[in-house]
């Protein structure tokens, strides 16, 4: 039984290694950049279908905890303290790793922030503060929900726009690489693109096993019962607020994790990933890929994160996805990753009911 | 001895009076109805005592704990369970499924042991499956484990509800109109499970429309009439009682 829930898993691991193998077959590893932006937008919207398919809560303000992570992590990498580089607490810190000694872009020297310790404390950022947007918007139902969600998506949007120390309308840049190993980092070097694709890969896949396991547990079971009758999973023990709120935060720390990676592979953030459209995005992926189905939520974030980075799309990219949205609410609410393909999946895994019944 | 204990107990909305002081209680081991006419107050009544409702005043007593006040979650954790007069199953979940999410108060894999796959957590999960099996084989309707449940018919619905409840290994059943909506087999098919639940040693609280079913089954049984309670006491003495033939058949008959 528990390996039949692993051949979806081995499955994206062998297209992943087979796609870089064919990149590089017919010289067109360039592809591999988008392919690694994608493997981060699509930890966004995986987190997103959790939320959505299965605990049954919407959230059109997820681009604002991917911004979150982002800015966070550009603004404590890019600080220069150099010039408190004699008080304590800041030879302190260096001493912990916590600062660290760098040179920007034209070989000044600067003291910031480690990213390692940016990432931690852009995550915990990240739970804090849905920890404390969730509390009392979680309250809310349908329309309301989605009103309210979309007006923290709207302040988050506002006050990095307004921002100075955030670089208003032109972003963050220069944000250094993000060091894994020795000899390896998040950044977009050329040099580094094929690592940079597996390990962007390798985060999708960690973050598919922990969420399939979690859809295949006691929780799951929770989530997809306050989906199908609240008040119901609510006698029979479900604490329906906090398991709502929980999924919030963890949906929140995959936004703002895959906001501190794709900041540092891109060099920088603007406003626009904060921007109301990329959250409507993010919906409309999960909309498109069957709500309830993280598989199917994953293959149409691949190809449409990929076609959008891509330019496919041109000058309509927005309206491609508003229009999916469109569409897919009038014509197909189930998705277009069609009911066969789901139950072969299904069949794949026969303790995924929900993936036929949806 | 008294399992549950209902002190004066009362919930207004607005200018209307649902429920004006409330008492009686529930003994251990018993079967106990609360019956009334449409409107008297029985499913305000029931939605006070599982925490969907807060008293405005009174108290709900169980095993000595005061519960009045609490949210159902919590309430289902101190092993009471409840059913819903108009079916409320979970959308989208097999009849199993169903019947697993009953055993969540008893079980206790959070969100990280559920993503890391923990051994502990897994033997658990098994222990759930066995244990909703072993409630639908209980009730008879092992034969539905993986039929979706919104596609059963109306009694079958009523049976997974029921098993559900049961999964919870409550100490006492809350039963809001088990026989709404169902024909008179299906009725005495109700009336029958009722029975084998209180043989099992779970205390029953049963709201009922309709007094054939609980005539039958209960140890005793309370009328309520606009909210206020005007008999309390077998179903022999109950039935004989002028009060409740007055408001059962209307005062004008003569």
């Amino acid at each position: 039984m528990k390996t039949r829930r692993f051949i979806p898993i081995l499955t994206l691991v062998a297209v992943v290694i087979l796609v870089q193998l064919v990149t590089q077959v017919v010289a067109k590893e360039f592809y591999l950049t988008q392919l690694t932006m994608t493997a981060y937008y699509s930890l966004i919207v995986i987190g997103l279908c959790l939320l959505m398919g299965f605990a049954g809560q919407i959230s059109l303000g997820h681009a604002g905890f991917f911004a979150i992570g982002g800015y966070t992590s550009a603004v404590l990498t890019t600080l220069d303290l150099s010039t408190f580089k004699d008080a304590v607490f800041v030879a302190l810190l260096t001493k912990l790793r916590i600062l660290t000694d760098r040179q920007d872009l034209y070989g000044h020297a600067l003291v910031s922030v480690h990213p390692w310790a940016a990432c931690i404390v852009a995550a915990l950022l990240a739970l804090v503060i849905s920890w404390a947007i969730g509390i009392p918007v979680l309250k809310l139902k349908g329309h309301y929900l989605a009103m309210a969600t979309l007006g923290f998506g709207i302040i988050i949007y506002s006050i990095v726009l307004g921002t100075q120390r955030f670089g208003a309308a032109d972003g963050i840049s220069g944000v250094p690489p993000f060091p894994l190993l020795p000899g390896i980092s998040v950044s977009g070097g050329s040099s580094l693109r094929v690592l940079n694709y597996y390990f962007a890969w390798l985060l999708v896949t960690a973050a598919m096993i922990l969420l399939v396991n979690l859809i295949h547990s006691r929780v799951g079971r929770a989530l997809r019962a306050i989906h199908g009758a609240e008040d119901a999973s609510n006698a029979m023990g479900v604490d329906t607020a906090r398991y709502k709120l929980s999924t919030f935060m963890l949906s929140a720390v995959l936004a703002a994790i895959a906001g501190v990676f794709l900041t540092h592979f891109n060099g920088g953030i603007g406003p626009s990933e904060a921007s109301i459209i990329k959250s409507v995005r993010y919906v409309a992926i999960v909309a498109v890929g069957g709500m309830g189905s993280l598989w199917g939520t994953l293959i149409m974030s691949v190809v449409l994160n990929f076609f959008s980075l891509r330019g496919y799309f041109g000058t309509f990219d927005d309206a491609v996805f508003g229009s999916i949205l469109i569409l897919i609410m009038l014509f197909a609410p189930d998705g277009i990753i069609g009911s066969d393909l789901r139950k072969l999946i299904g069949k794949l895994n026969p303790k995924s009911q929900m993936a036929n019944n949806k | 001895m008294s399992l549950l204990e209902i002190k004066n107990i009362s919930k207004r909305f607005g200018g209307l009076q649902a429920v004006k002081d409330v008492s009686f209680s529930v003994r251990k081991g018993s079967i106990k109805a609360v019956i009334g006419p449409n409107g008297a107050g029985k499913t305000t009544l029931f939605n006070l005592v599982s925490g969907f409702l807060y008293p405005d005043v009174g108290a709900i007593i169980y095993q000595g704990v005061p519960i009045n006040g609490k949210d159902p979650y919590e309430i289902a954790g101190y092993g009471l369970s409840r059913t819903f007069q108009h079916i409320k199953l979970f959308a989208h979940m097999t009849a199993l499924e169903n019947v697993m999410v009953g055993c969540h108060v008893r079980s206790r894999a959070g969100f990280l042991a559920g993503m890391l796959n923990l051994p502990w957590a897994r033997r658990e999960e098994q222990e759930i499956r066995d244990k909703a099996h072993a409630m639908m084989d209980l009730l008879g309707i092992a034969h539905l484990s993986g039929a979706e449940a919104l596609s059963l018919s109306y009694g079958q619905q009523r049976a997974v509800e029921l098993a559900r409840a049961l999964a919870s290994s409550p100490t006492m059943l809350l039963l809001d109109e088990p026989a709404a909506g169902l024909n008179m087999r299906e009725t005495a098919d109700v009336a029958k499970l009722i029975a084998r639940v209180r043989d099992l040693g779970i205390t029953v609280l049963i709201v009922e429309h309709d007094m054939s079913l609980v005539m039958d089954i209960s140890d005793e049984i309370v009328v309520l009439s606009y909210g206020e309670k005007i008999a309390d006491d077998v179903p022999r003495a109950v039935q004989t009682n002028p009060e409740v033939v007055r408001v059962y058949l209307g005062e004008d008959d003569a």
